[in-house]
C-alpha cells in the first residue's frame, strides 16, 4: 500500500496500480478513454491528465497522464488543479472536433462514455471551424453496426480484438487524423468475440445490430440480474427488455467468473426468446388429429391434472432437463417421485456427469473458476474444442498464454497494466498450453504443442501424461513413441507449474477420456501445487441436473417399451436430440399422455398431446449449476406474457386436483419455497439458498427496481389499446419489483443488474460497484461454489479405455461442435442463423481421396442408425485418418451417437 | 591532422568509396584493434571519454547510451539498429554519408554492435533513398566476402550480420521506438517509455538505435583516439560535425566541420551567403522541427547547448534558411501540412491539434481567419508541448510555430488585414 496526496487529501492506495486506477478505486472521478480495467494503459487519449508535484514546495507541477503513471507513495497529485482542468477539457474539444454530435440518432445515446466524459471535462463550445473528416462505414455482419465518423480512435478496438482476443480481421487503417478502424474490406467479423465492441467502443462506432432491429434507449429497458443458457459456463448476462421482447444481451460484470466479456453465442443466443416458435399459449393435439389447437390456461390445467391424478392408473414418467433450472427439474421429480425421474440427457453423458461430480467430491484438485484458468501457468486441455464448446473459456485461456510474457516484463520492472510495453517486452514467451483435440482449433496458435486425434488416441495420450508424473498410475495402452515423447513434455510442463490445469468435458462423449484427464490432474495433486481441473458440461444446468440424481434416460425407454399405460411428462427438452429416434418416438408416442412443458415448440413438442408454454430465462427465475460447481439465480427481467408461466408452476397447478401425485408441491407459494426445499432433499445442494438473496430481501425496506430512475413511456406504451395504466405485475419470487420505484443503490452482487452512478451511464460506471477494478464487486461476486476440493484424494485411478464404437462402417464418426448452431435455444435466433453454417460432413485431404470424393460435393452419410443423411463434403486437413466429423446436433443430424461407425458414399443431390 | 574524418575520403565525382580505399585510408583498422584485443566495456569507455554525442537530434551521449543495455548473458539476444530513416525535412547529411562511404557506416555499425555484445543489426532506410539502398547493399556483400561480417569476424571469434531493412516511409519511422515497432512489421507507433529500447527494443530485445552520422563516428574515435576528436572540435562536444543548408543561399549542402562551427560561417562561408535580391529572415537550425532563430544569433556556435540556450535546439544541424521575400506563415503552414500528415495518429493532441493547426493556417492565409484564431494557435503551442503528447513528434512540429508567432507575428496580423467585422463566437453572443 502506499499514501498519495490528491488535492490535499490523502488516500491509501495500492502500489501495484497506476494513479488513473488508484483514483478511480477512491470514487474519484476522472475521465479516461483508452485506458480499460481488463486491458490496461496505453496512453493513447491522454484524456486522464493531472498535475504533480515534486514535492510539497513544488507549485507548478506539470501535466503527467495518470493511466501511464505509477502509485508511488507520498505522491502529490492534483485532478482539480486548473491547468488540469483546462488540459483535460482540450482533449475533449479536440476529440470533438470531427466526432458528428449525432447523439440524438446515435444508438449509443444515453449510455455514451463519450457523452459521460465531455460533461464531465466541462468542454462546451465549439471553436473548430473546419471540415470534419468523413468516412465510410462497412458491413461487418449480423451483430455489429459501424459508424465510424463517430469514432475517436482510443484504439480500444483494435486492442480488444486483436490484442487481447486474439482476432486478426479488425485493423487500424491508415493514419493522422484519418486512422480508420475495420476490416480491409466489408464483410464478417471472425471473432466470436466481437460483440464485446459494442461494450469496449467507448461511444457509438461498434453498437449491436440485434438492438438497432428493436431498438430501445437504455433508461427504457427493464433489467434483472440474469445467467446465460447457451454453455455450462454460467457468464453473467444483463438481457434489457421492453414491452414484452429482449432487446440485446450486455455483459454484468462477475469477478469470479465471465468479468467484462461475452461471447458473441451468449450475447446474441437470446433472441430465441422473441421468436415465432415460441409456444404462448397451450396446445392441445386431440388423439386423431393432425395439427394442435390452442386452448386456455384453465382447460391446459384441467385435461392435465385429469392425465396426472392417480384414479386413472397410469404410471409416470418424468424426464428433466439439463438447460432448465434446479427448481423446474426438481418440481418435476417432486411429482413423478425420485424413481420415476429421468435424465433429460443420454446414458453416456449422465455417465460422465456422475464421474465428474465423484472426482471434485473427492480430489484436490479444484474446479477453476474463469478467473483462476486466466492465472494457470501451464495448461492441458484434453478433447475441448473451448472455442466451440465453452467460448468465454478461449478468451481466458488466451490471458493465460500471456503468463509468461507478464511475468518477464515484471522481472524488468514493467508492472503488468503497462499493456504495451508488456506485449513488447514479453515477446513470443507464452507460459505452456498443450490442446488435444479432434482436429485444429482456431486456438492452436496459443499452444506449445498440439496432437490431433478421436477420444481414444487422446486418452491413451492422457494417461500418458499421469503416467509420466506418476509412475504409480496404470500403463496407458500403447502411444507411438511421438505421442509418448509429447506425453513426457506436457509431464515436465505441468509438473514445474504452480498452477497447473487441466481442461477436458463431455463433448468428446468419452467417459474414458474424462477418467484420463482425472487420472492426469490426480497424478499432480502431490501437495506441491495448486491444480486446477476443469471440466465443460454440455449446458447451463447440466450439473445441476445430474446433482438431482435422476434415473437414466435408457431405463425411461425400457419402461416405456414394457408398460401399456404410462403418462409421460418431458421438461424443457427436445428428447429427439437425446437419443435413437426410433427410441424417443415410441416413448412418446405409446405414452397414454404425452405433457411437454418448453418454451419453444419442438420436435418432441409436436409429439405431445399437451403442450404447456413455459417460461424463457427472461420471464422466469432459477438456478442454475455452471461446469465451475457454481450455483447462480437468474431472474425474470419481465413477467411472462399470456399463458406462460414457469415450469414448476405449470407442475404445481397440474398436481393442485385431488389424488394426485406430488402433494408437496401444494406447499410453494414462491420460488424459494421450491429452492429450499431442493436444498433440503439434497445435501450437495443445501447452499443453492445462498445463491441469491431471497425474495423477502429489502433495502432500507424497499424492492429493487427493474426500471431505471429514468424509464419512459410507461403511460404510453399501452395508449393504443387502453389509456388506462395497467397496474404494474407482481413479483412474489425476487426481491425485485416491475417498477421504477424502490431502492436504486448498492446492493449484493448477485442483484447487480446493470450499473449507473450520477456521471455515468454508460458500462464505464462498473468502476463505481467494485471493490477495486477488476476485483469484486462491492457486496461480493454473484453466485455461490458447490464443489469445493476434497483435502485428499479419495479415489483410485480412473479407467482410461476409451469406449468402443458403435455400429459399422469404415470411418470413426466424431461430434465437431459450432459455437453457432450446436446450441438449441440460440440456433434458433436470425443473427446467430446467419453465422452458422449449412450443416456439413468433413474427412481429411486423403480420406475424401480414398473415397474418390471431392469438396463441395454430396455425399451420403450412413452411421447405422436408420437415417441416410444427404449432406455437404468439407475437408478438413487435421481431422484423423479414417474418420469423418460432422456439425454437432445440427438440423438433421441431431441424435447421432458418438463415437460410431459411419460409411460415406458419393451421391448427386 | 585528419579535419574531416568522415567526408574526407569521398570522391568529388559522387562514386562510392570502395572496400580497397576505405581499407588504404586507414578503414577497418578500428575493428582490427578492436575485435578480439578490448573488451565491450572498454569500447564503451573510449566512446564515452570522446563524449560523442548522439547526431539524430537529441545529443544524447553515445557511450552512456551503450551502458543501459545490460551486460548479462541471459538477456540476449542483442540488437544494434542503424537509424538512417532522415526524412526530416530540410536535412541530407546522413544521405551523403551512406551514398558516398557506405563502408564506414559498417565499420560504425560492427563496432557499436560489438560494444553493446549484439550480434545482428539492421540499417532502417529511409525508402526513397534508392541509391544508397543499393550502395549499402553492395558494401554489406563485399564485407562479407571480405570475412568482415559474418561467422567469426575477422578471426576475432565474434559474429554479426547486418540486414538492410528499407522503409515504407513514414516521417514518425525516425523516433527510435516507432522505427523498431516499423522493423517488427507493426504500425510505425511510438512505444511507452520506459522500458528503453536499451532494455526491451526490437522483439522485446536489448536494443540500441544510433544514427547514421553517430555510427559514422565511431571508426575515427577509436583509431585516432578521444584527445584527437575533442582537439577537431569547436565545442565542448567532440568531433566534427556534418552541417548543412537550404533555402534561398547560393550553394545548398553539406559539409563536415568541426563542432560549433557559428552559424553565420555556414551560411556566408560554405553556403555563399544569400542569393542575389535576398536577405536572411531567419533560419531553422536543425530541420523543420527546431525553432527559428533571427539574424542576430547567426554568430552563435552551432552546438547542443548554445543554440539549446538560444531558444531552439541544433537538431540535425542542417540549416533551412527563411528569405525575406518568403512568407513566414506560409512557411509555417507548409511544415505543418507535412507534420499534420506524418502524425501517426496515436495520441489525441497530435493527431487531432496539428489538422486543427494546419486548419488554422489555412483559413488565415486564405482570408477566413479571425482575431482569436491567433490565440488558438498559441493555445496549440502549449497544448502539444513536451508531456502532453505520446512522443516528441506534436512538440517538435509546435517549434517553429511558437517562434513564428513570437518573431513574425506581424505577418500572422497582415492575414486578419481589414477583414469584415469579425462575427463573434457562438458563446460570446450568449454572454
Amino acid at each position: 500500500m502506499a499514501t498519495i496526496h490528491v488535492d490535499g487529501r490523502e488516500y491509501e492506495v495500492d502500489d501495484n496500480d497506476n494513479l488513473l486506477q488508484a483514483c478511480l478505486e477512491q470514487g474519484l472521478d476522472l475521465p479516461y478513454f483508452c485506458w480499460h480495467p481488463a486491458m490496461g494503459s496505453v496512453g493513447a487519449c491522454r484524456q486522464c491528465a493531472v498535475i504533480q508535484y515534486q514535492d510539497e514546495d513544488d507549485t507548478r507541477g506539470r501535466v503527467v497522464m495518470s493511466c501511464m503513471t505509477p502509485v508511488a507513495d507520498g505522491a502529490r497529485i492534483s485532478l482539480q488543479a486548473p491547468e488540469a482542468r483546462e488540459f483535460r477539457a482540450s482533449i475533449t474539444e479536440l476529440l470533438m472536433t470531427n466526432h458528428p454530435h449525432d447523439c440524438p440518432v446515435c444508438e449509443e445515446g444515453g449510455e455514451c462514455h463519450l457523452q459521460d466524459m465531455t460533461v464531465m471535462t466541462g468542454h462546451n463550445y465549439r471553436r473548430f471551424r473546419g471540415l470534419k473528416r468523413t468516412h465510410r462505414n462497412q458491413y461487418l455482419g449480423p451483430f455489429l453496426n459501424h459508424e465510424m465518423n463517430r469514432c475517436i480512435a482510443c484504439y480500444r478496438c483494435t486492442r480488444f480484438y486483436r490484442e487481447y482476443a486474439g482476432g486478426d480481421d479488425l485493423h487500424a487503417l491508415a493514419s493522422a487524423d484519418n486512422v480508420y478502424f475495420g476490416r480491409h474490406e466489408d464483410g464478417v467479423l471472425d471473432s466470436v468475440f466481437s460483440g464485446n465492441l459494442a461494450e469496449v467502443c467507448p461511444t457509438g462506432v461498434f453498437t449491436d445490430r440485434t438492438l438497432s432491429s428493436r431498438y430501445t434507449r437504455k433508461w427504457d429497458l427493464q433489467t434483472a440480474p440474469s445467467v446465460c443458457v447457451h454453455c455450462s459456463l454460467g457468464c453473467n448476462t444483463s438481457p434489457g427488455e421492453r414491452a414484452g421482447s429482449v432487446r440485446r444481451i450486455q455483459n454484468r460484470y462477475n469477478g469470479a467468473v465471465n468479468g467484462y466479456f461475452l461471447c458473441d453465442r451468449g450475447r446474441y443466443g437470446y433472441e430465441f426468446a422473441n421468436g415465432d416458435d415460441r409456444v404462448r399459449e397451450p396446445l392441445a393435439r386431440e388423439p386423431d388429429a393432425d395439427a394442435a389447437r390452442s386452448i386456455s390456461v384453465d382447460e391446459a390445467v384441467d385435461r392435465a391434472t385429469a392425465v396426472l391424478s392417480g384414479a386413472r392408473g397410469y404410471a409416470l414418467i418424468g424426464i428433466g432437463s439439463p438447460r432448465a433450472s434446479l427448481e423446474a427439474n426438481f418440481a418435476l421429480r417432486e411429482l413423478v417421485g425420485p424413481d420415476a425421474f429421468h435424465a433429460g440427457y443420454d446414458d453416456r453423458e449422465q455417465a460422465m456427469l456422475e464421474r465428474i461430480l465423484e472426482i471434485y467430491r473427492g480430489s484436490p484438485a479444484r474446479a477453476p473458476s474463469l478467473r483462476d484458468i486466466e492465472s494457470a501457468d501451464a495448461v492441458l486441455v484434453l478433447g475441448e474444442d473451448l472455442l466451440n464448446t465453452a467460448p468465454r473459456m478461449a478468451l481466458s485461456l488466451r490471458q493465460a498464454a500471456r503468463g509468461a510474457a507478464v511475468e518477464h516484463a515484471e522481472k524488468l520492472g514493467i508492472p503488468a497494466w503497462q499493456d504495451h510495453s508488456v506485449r513488447q517486452a514479453g515477446g513470443a514467451r507464452r507460459s505452456p498450453i498443450f490442446l488435444a483435440t479432434t482436429c485444429a482449433t482456431e486456438i492452436d496458435e496459443l499452444a506449445a504443442a498440439t496432437l490431433h486425434g478421436g477420444p481414444a488416441e487422446i486418452a491413451a495420450f492422457a494417461q500418458a501424461v499421469a503416467r509420466a508424473l506418476d509412475r504409480d498410475a496404470p500403463q496407458p495402452v500403447m502411444v507411438d513413441s511421438e505421442t509418448g515423447a509429447l506425453a513426457r513434455r506436457v509431464a515436465d510442463a505441468l509438473a514445474a507449474a504452480r498452477r497447473p490445469l487441466i481442461i477436458s468435458g463431455t463433448s468428446s462423449h468419452s467417459l474414458g477420456l474424462v477418467n484420463a484427464a482425472a487420472n492426469v490432474a490426480h497424478a499432480l495433486c502431490d501437495g506441491a501445487r495448486n491444480v486446477h481441473l476443469s471440466m465443460i458440461t454440455a449446458e447451463c444446468n447440466s450439473l445441476g441436473l445430474a446433482m438431482l440424481e435422476p434415473a437414466p434416460l435408457a431405463d425411461a425407454f425400457e419402461r416405456a417399451r414394457q408398460q401399456e399405460d404410462y403418462v409421460v411428462v418431458v421438461l424443457e427438452n427436445d428428447l429427439y436430440r437425446r437419443g435413437p429416434r426410433e427410441s424417443v418416438r415410441g416413448l412418446l408416442n405409446n405414452a397414454g399422455h404425452c405433457i411437454v412443458i418448453d418454451s419453444l415448440l419442438t420436435a418432441t413438442g409436436r409429439d405431445a398431446d399437451l403442450v404447456l408454454p413455459a417460461a424463457s430465462f427472461a420471464e422466469g427465475d432459477g438456478t442454475l449449476v455452471s461446469s465451475e460447481g457454481r450455483a447462480q439465480r437468474f431472474f425474470q427481467v419481465c413477467p411472462p406474457a399470456g399463458a406462460v408461466r414457469e415450469s414448476w408452476r405449470w407442475l404445481q397447478a397440474c398436481t393442485a386436483g385431488e389424488g394426485v401425485a406430488g402433494e408437496g408441491l401444494g406447499a410453494w407459494n414462491c420460488l424459494d419455497d421450491v429452492t429450499a426445499a431442493c436444498a433440503a432433499a439434497f445435501p450437495g445442494l443445501a447452499q443453492i439458498t445462498a445463491a441469491a438473496p431471497g425474495h423477502a430481501f429489502r433495502m432500507h425496506g424497499m424492492r429493487l427496481p427493474r426500471q431505471p430512475h429514468r424509464y419512459s413511456g410507461r403511460t404510453a406504451l399501452n395508449a393504443a389499446t387502453s389509456v388506462h395504466e395497467p397496474q404494474p405485475a407482481e413479483d412474489p419470487d425476487s426481491p425485485f419489483a416491475f417498477s421504477m420505484e424502490g431502492f436504486h443503490g448498492s446492493r449484493p452482487g448477485s442483484l447487480i443488474a446493470s450499473t449507473w452512478s450520477p456521471g455515468w451511464n454508460s458500462v464505464q460506471s462498473l468502476n463505481k460497484f467494485q471493490e477495486e477494478i477488476g476485483g469484486r464487486v462491492r457486496g461480493g461476486d454473484g453466485g455461490v461454489r458447490l464443489l469445493e476440493p476434497h483435502s485428499e484424494l479419495n479415489l483410485s485411478w480412473l479407467d482410461p479405455a476409451a469406449e468402443a464404437p458403435a455400429g459399422q462402417g469404415d470411418l470413426l464418426l466424431l461430434p465437431l461442435p459450432q459455437i453457432f448452431g450446436s446450441e438449441e435455444l440460440s440456433a434458433r435466433g436470425p443473427a446467430i442463423g446467419e453465422r452458422t453454417p449449412e450443416p456439413f460432413v468433413a474427412v481429411n485431404a486423403g480420406t475424401a481421396g480414398d473415397l474418390g470424393i471431392e469438396a463441395g460435393g454430396c455425399v451420403e452419410l450412413d452411421a447405422g442408425d436408420g437415417v441416410k443423411r444427404q449432406l455437404t463434403l468439407r475437408i478438413i486437413p487435421s481431422l484423423p485418418d479414417a474418420s469423418a466429423g460432422v456439425p454437432e446436433q445440427f438440423p438433421g443430424l441431431e441424435g447421432l451417437r458418438f463415437p460410431a461407425r459411419a460409411s460415406l458414399r458419393r451421391v448427386e443431390p | 591532422m585528419t579535419t574531416q574524418p568522415l567526408t574526407g575520403r569521398m570522391h568529388a565525382d559522387g562514386t562510392p568509396v570502395s572496400l580497397a580505399e576505405y581499407r588504404d585510408a586507414g578503414g577497418y583498422a578500428a575493428m582490427e584493434e578492436t575485435f578480439g584485443h578490448l573488451s565491450a566495456e572498454d569500447l564503451q569507455a573510449v566512446v564515452k571519454g570522446a563524449n560523442l554525442r548522439g547526431r539524430g537530434g537529441a545529443g544524447f551521449p553515445t557511450g552512456v547510451k551503450w551502458s543501459f543495455v545490460p551486460a548479462d548473458e541471459s538477456t540476449q539476444p542483442h540488437y544494434l539498429v542503424a537509424n538512417a530513416d532522415e526524412m526530416e525535412p530540410g536535412t541530407f547529411k546522413d544521405r551523403l554519408l551512406m551514398e558516398n562511404d557506405p563502408h564506414q557506416l559498417l565499420e560504425g555499425m560492427a563496432l557499436a554492435a560489438y560494444a553493446i555484445r549484439a550480434h545482428t543489426a539492421y540499417i532502417f532506410l529511409r525508402g526513397e533513398y534508392f541509391l544508397a539502398a543499393e550502395r549499402l547493399r553492395a558494401a554489406i556483400a563485399e564485407a562479407r566476402a571480405a570475412g568482415l561480417l559474418g561467422r567469426d569476424v575477422l578471426k576475432s571469434g565474434y559474429d554479426l550480420d547486418i540486414h538492410l531493412h528499407t522503409s515504407a516511409g513514414r516521417y514518425i519511422c525516425g523516433e527510435e521506438t516507432a522505427l523498431l515497432n516499423a522493423l517488427e512489421g507493426k504500425r510505425a507507433t511510438p512505444r511507452a517509455k520506459p522500458p528503453f529500447p536499451q532494455v526491451s527494443g526490437a522483439w522485446g530485445q536489448p536494443t540500441v538505435v544510433n544514427n547514421v552520422e553517430t555510427l559514422c563516428n565511431i571508426p575515427h574515435i577509436v583509431r585516432l583516439g578521444a584527445e584527437w576528436y575533442s582537439g577537431v572540435s569547436n565545442s565542448k562536444d567532440g568531433g566534427t560535425k556534418l552541417y548543412g543548408a537550404s533555402g534561398k543561399v547560393r550553394r545548398a549542402g553539406c559539409w563536415e566541420l568541426p563542432m560549433g562551427t557559428t552559424a553565420r560561417e555556414i551560411v556566408e562561408e560554405h553556403a555563399g551567403g544569400m542569393r542575389d535580391g535576398y536577405r536572411l529572415r531567419g533560419w531553422l537550425p536543425g530541420g523543420a522541427s527546431t525553432d527559428f532563430l533571427l539574424e542576430e544569433h547567426l554568430d552563435l556556435a552551432m552546438d547542443y547547448d548554445t543554440i539549446g540556450k538560444a531558444g531552439s535546439r541544433m537538431g540535425t544541424g542542417n540549416l533551412i534558411i527563411l528569405d525575406d521575400q518568403t512568407c513566414p506563415v506560409k512557411m509555417v503552414r507548409n511544415l505543418e501540412h507535412f507534420f499534420a500528415r506524418e502524425s501517426c495518429g496515436w495520441c489525441t493532441p497530435c493527431r487531432d491539434g496539428l489538422s486543427w493547426v494546419e486548419t488554422l493556417l489555412n483559413d488565415l492565409i486564405e482570408g477566413r481567419g479571425r482575431p482569436e484564431d491567433l490565440q488558438v494557435l498559441e493555445e496549440h503551442t502549449r497544448r502539444l508541448g513536451p508531456g502532453n503528447t505520446f512522443c516528441a513528434h506534436a512538440p517538435g512540429a509546435m517549434e517553429p510555430l511558437q517562434s513564428a508567432l513570437k518573431y513574425f507575428r506581424d505577418d500572422f496580423l497582415k492575414y486578419l488585414g481589414d477583414q469584415p467585422g469579425v462575427i463573434p463566437m457562438l458563446h460570446e453572443r450568449v454572454v
